[in-house]
């Protein structure tokens, strides 16, 4: 009998009453461990680890973020020194045009102003030799009316006389 | 005279001291079962009251007294817990106490319900009046009894539970975002080891989360039952990983899963093998057929045999001071129990391990995605 062969070695034969309060036990701990222990803690790890991920990828890409955001400083850094040289340069240019112009139109002026000083002083120059010409013909006069009155007595010689000597001093 | 019995003061001391390091309690009022040679070769009871026959011991009774399932679970000096027993007759079902099958000296005896019980071997039997066993009313008792190794079950079914559910209930109050801590940072390591080094390279990542609650539940029964048999006084001192009713339970748990879970490719695998010409589908469709079959029976027999290997190991070390009868013996069987019973933890976590990877192998199989075309392409070359 088969039966009696099991039986001579118990060990290799499994009662049912284990059998049943094993499957009992097995399946309650599946069911309540599996609802309220593996469910949760798997989550939950998962949850930590995707958070982590999460973190890292955020972390990866903010870095890649300021990289961009610092080489578009850098961009806008030269761009601006650029136009500060530009401007300082166009500053300049204008200044020195400025200051050529300035130069320039007081050059004209001065020009302008020495000459017209030139004309006056030549007009005043001309004015004052006619009025020392007018006075000492006038003194000539009166000295040569003292010296001929002694020597001319017609008057109106004298004068034609004096006239002719003193067209022919010419001063100029 | 005095020195006898100083000697065997020390023999007991000894095996009571060793026996607490690396065994299973050597419960000396362990019932003796009524074999007919029992009365003349009197195991442990004799020696452990007051040897009165110290020169017959029966090392193999011994040992699988201790492998074995039992009644009463021993606690400490006389005491022992006496388990109920539960009978499903022809009659319905019955409960009473197992003391009520032992009298005072731990020998069976008739008990009178509504059958008259005895038990025989440690197995509890029908026996008629004049104390036979009756065959054919016996095939109709079915025995869900709360034995030792139920009741040691139960106890690691309650450490689970309070273990885990504490460790889940710290995710709930710390949230995902702090590390763990205390029994949390204990458990989590373990079922990241299950998850990473089991599930996920067996099943693969994406099927693997379906199975984990199944192979989590395995492997921590498995691990506490070992873990529990190898201490050996009262919470433990069961030996339930090592009886073949709990492997077969977990095996035949497996094989449902694994063949559920099975999809067409593996079970076109198994009856008609593609690739291979007609003949040998023919010739492999049995040799897979009974692949399906072998592969939960080797998972039950391998966890079965390492345990109670370990155990009887252990226990025939302790045996060779009983054998030798000389307290010297003790100075190279406990060093030695004590090395086998370190090498029984690592059993204990590697069987665990080893069964679970096994299940977890067997899912993946059975799931795996087959590619075909490289098959049918093998075919035409």
């Amino acid at each position: 009998m088969s039966f009696m062969l099991l039986e001579i070695n118990p060990l290799v034969l499994p009662d049912i009453g284990l059998v049943f309060w094993n499957t009992v036990a097995f399946l309650l701990l599946l069911v309540v461990l599996g609802k309220f222990a593996w469910k949760p803690i798997l989550k939950a790890i998962n949850d930590r680890e995707q958070g982590i991920e999460d973190a890292l990828a955020k972390a990866d890409k903010m870095k890649s973020e300021l990289a961009a955001m610092q080489s578009e400083n850098e961009a806008l850094l030269a761009k601006a020194r650029e136009e500060r040289a530009t401007l300082i340069k166009e500053a300049k240019e204008t200044a020195d045009k400025m200051v050529a112009e300035a130069k320039e139109k007081a050059k004209a002026q001065y020009d302008a102003i020495v000459a017209d000083a030139q004309v006056a002083i030549n007009q005043q120059k001309n004015a004052a030799l006619t009025d020392v010409k007018n006075q000492v013909g006038a003194l000539v006069i009166e000295v040569a009316e003292k010296v001929l009155h002694k020597e001319l007595s017609n008057k109106a010689a004298q004068e034609t006389y004096i006239n002719e000597l003193a067209e022919g001093v010419k001063l100029n | 005279m005095t020195f006898r019995s100083i000697k065997s003061l020390l023999v007991k001391t000894f095996s009571v001291f060793s026996l607490l390091l690396a065994t299973q309690a050597f419960a000396g009022e362990n019932h003796t079962p009524a074999t007919p040679e029992a009365g003349a070769v009197a195991p442990v009871t004799a020696e452990a009251h007051g040897a009165k026959k110290e020169g017959d011991f029966n090392v193999t009774e011994t040992i699988l007294e201790h492998i074995k399932d039992d009644h009463s679970w021993h606690l400490w000096g006389h005491n022992s817990l006496h388990l109920p027993v539960i009978l499903k007759t022809s009659k319905g079902f019955e409960v009473f106490s197992s003391e009520k099958l032992v009298d005072e000296h731990h020998e069976p005896v008739v008990y009178k319900g509504n059958f008259d019980y005895k038990l025989i071997e440690g197995k509890t039997k029908i026996v008629d009046a004049a104390g036979n066993v009756d065959e054919e009313a016996s095939k109709q008792l079915w025995d869900f009894s709360i034995t030792k190794n139920v009741a040691s079950l139960f106890v690691s079914v309650l450490i689970l539970l309070v273990v885990l559910l504490t460790a889940a209930a710290a995710y709930k109050k710390t949230g995902v975002k702090s590390a763990p801590k205390g029994l949390q940072s204990f458990m989590e390591p373990i079922i990241l080891f299950v998850r990473d080094e089991v599930a996920v390279p067996n099943i693969g990542a994406k099927k693997a989360g379906k199975y984990m609650p199944f192979l989590l539940t395995i492997f921590f029964l498995i691990l506490t039952n070992n873990f529990l048999g190898l201490i050996p006084f009262f919470p433990g001192g069961a030996n339930v990983s090592g009886n073949i009713a709990f492997t077969m339970t977990l095996a035949v748990c497996v094989f449902i899963v694994v063949n559920l879970s099975a999809n067409k490719s593996y079970w076109e695998h198994i009856f008609w093998m593609p690739g291979m010409h007609w003949s040998m589908k023919l010739f492999l469709a049995p040799i897979e057929l009974i692949g399906v079959f072998t592969k939960p029976i080797s998972l039950m027999i391998r966890l079965f045999a390492n345990i109670t290997a370990g155990h009887i190991l252990v226990l025939s070390l302790i045996c060779l001071i009983f054998i030798f009868k000389t307290v010297f013996a003790s100075a190279i069987a406990v060093p030695f129990a004590v090395f086998i019973g370190m090498i029984e933890l690592l059993v204990a976590f590697l069987q665990a391990f080893i069964f679970t990877m096994l299940a977890a192998m067997y899912i993946g199989m059975a799931t795996e995605e087959h590619h075909h075309d490289a098959h049918g392409e093998a075919a035409h070359h």
